[in-house]
């Protein structure tokens, strides 16, 4: 690896300072599970590494029944799904928290971090985009946020700029009527990169629909808001025409390119695939006999 | 770049070491520490040859940095047996020939313990997606899976050690 500063601030101002001082060279280190590797590789440079893990506010993950959940950008992946009250209100973020590359990824890598990074195919981004999650975003004069959906603006970029830095993710409390779920396909079952993710979020009155947030990842440059087929569900019965009918609403909203993962066609088939089956999904999770996920 | 001194507990004994920015853990348990147990693959923590317990959480040590774990505990595979008596893992390893040419060895041992640390009594499945971020190019899978299921049968049974010969295996 190149030479770099390293920093281990214990405060968001302290953090912001090193920002302002080194400016576009410098990079935030949360898992180190994608910077490492691209600084290793020489795609990333910079001269200042500034550690989050030990602000505290990056590493809070606190659920408040009033404001919802606070996830901090330097949370791993693994305090998300070992913790039982945020895996009962947010199952799809756990869904997709679980997902992301083996126990040794896991157990380092932040969904801050994977937001950060601005891969399309990030696995929580969908999550957190139904689940109408918020980033909090920290600069030299003031806190500013953003829609999780507005964050990423291209494939590897971001809202972020030089000075400011991602304190975490404010998540709202979803009604005791409402679910969640990620289905992501890959051709293998552990290990592999999204060829195309499903996030949904609905909230149900028995069987009907009363609201959806439906998030696609994996095909289009960003994560992206399957608004029509979201409309769509409102006031509806989840049958398997209207199922279908959303599935091919979802599609329709996809931009996916061709690539060695697999073709635009075969993408779009899948979202709607995947889009009938996290909506299934979150219904079953939202009956009474349900244990577990 | 200046080297800083940072101070951790390796295996159970307080270490001190001097580190650069730009070195892994990797890099210092290898080369400062003379560790070499702990293995490098691919450097991009896709095959887990380099798995360490950092802080009871398993971890690649290619993805930490040097500098990141001043105050940390640290365990790798030499923190395993006690002197040169083998741990129930490690002779289940040997009993089932759970190992070919050996590199992803100490990263299959360090990745069943921290599975077995949580779960003493895992399923086939479980074991399968705990050992998924470890590979093994001489393709023995099996045999390893065999071998962590036969250590926690005796981990359970509370035998400290593995001495007699394990016979068949539990479904």
């Amino acid at each position: 690896m190149h030479e770099f500063s390293y920093h281990a601030p214990t405060s968001v101002n302290e953090a912001i300072n090193l920002l302002a001082t080194h400016g576009a060279k410098a990079r935030l280190l949360c898992g180190g599970t994608d910077l490492i590797i691209q600084m290793r590789a020489g795609t990333q440079q910079p001269s200042c590494v500034i550690d989050a893990k030990r602000i505290s506010d990056l590493r809070r993950l606190s659920l408040d029944p009033a404001t919802g959940l606070f996830l901090g950008a330097a949370v791993p992946c693994v305090e998300i799904y070992q913790n039982e009250a945020v895996a009962s209100r947010y199952p799809g973020l756990v869904d997709a928290a679980k997902l992301i590359g083996s126990v040794q990824i896991r157990d380092r890598a932040s969904v801050g971090g994977n937001l950060a990074n601005g891969s399309p195919a990030a696995d929580s981004v969908p999550a957190l985009i139904a689940l109408g999650a918020v980033a909090r975003i920290a600069g030299p004069d003031r806190e500013r946020t953003v829609p999780v959906e507005k964050f990423v603006v291209a494939p590897g970029r971001t809202v972020l700029k030089a000075d400011e830095l991602l304190v975490g993710m404010q998540i709202p409390l979803p009604p005791a009527n409402a679910s969640s779920a990620y289905l992501r396909f890959t051709p293998r079952n552990e290990m592999d990169i999204a060829v195309v993710g499903v996030g949904v979020a609905v909230k149900m009155s028995g069987e009907g629909c009363l609201e959806a947030q439906i998030a696609l990842g994996a095909v289009g440059p960003t994560q992206i808001v399957a608004k029509e087929a979201a409309t769509y569900l409102a006031g509806k019965r989840l049958d398997e025409a209207t199922l279908e009918h959303a599935g091919r609403l979802a599609a329709q909203a996809a931009t996916p390119i061709d690539d060695t993962r697999g073709t635009a066609e075969f993408r779009r088939h899948i979202v709607s695939v995947l889009t009938r089956r996290a909506l299934l999904a979150t219904a079953a999770r939202l009956r009474p006999n349900h244990s577990g996920n | 770049m200046a080297k800083t001194r940072i101070e951790a507990t390796i295996n159970g004994e307080p270490v001190e070491f001097l580190c650069e920015p730009r070195q892994s853990l990797l890099e210092v348990l290898r080369d400062v520490l003379n560790l070499t147990g702990t293995k490098e693959g691919c450097l991009t923590g896709d095959c887990g040859a380099c798995s360490v317990i950092l802080n009871g959480r398993l971890v690649c040590s290619c993805l930490v940095l040097g500098l990141e774990v001043a105050g940390a505990t640290v365990e790798t595979v030499e923190g395993l047996a006690a002197g040169t008596e083998l741990v129930p893992l490690q002779q289940a390893f040997l009993q089932q020939a759970a190992l070919q040419c050996g590199i992803c060895t100490p990263g299959f041992l360090v990745a069943a313990k921290a599975l077995l640390d949580s779960n003493p009594n895992p399923s086939e499945t479980e074991i399968r997606y705990a050992l998924a971020g470890n590979l093994c190019r001489c393709t023995g899978y099996d045999k390893i899976v065999r071998a962590v299921m036969d250590a926690a049968a005796l981990m359970r049974q509370g035998q400290g050690r593995a001495s007699s010969p394990m016979q068949g295996r539990e479904a």
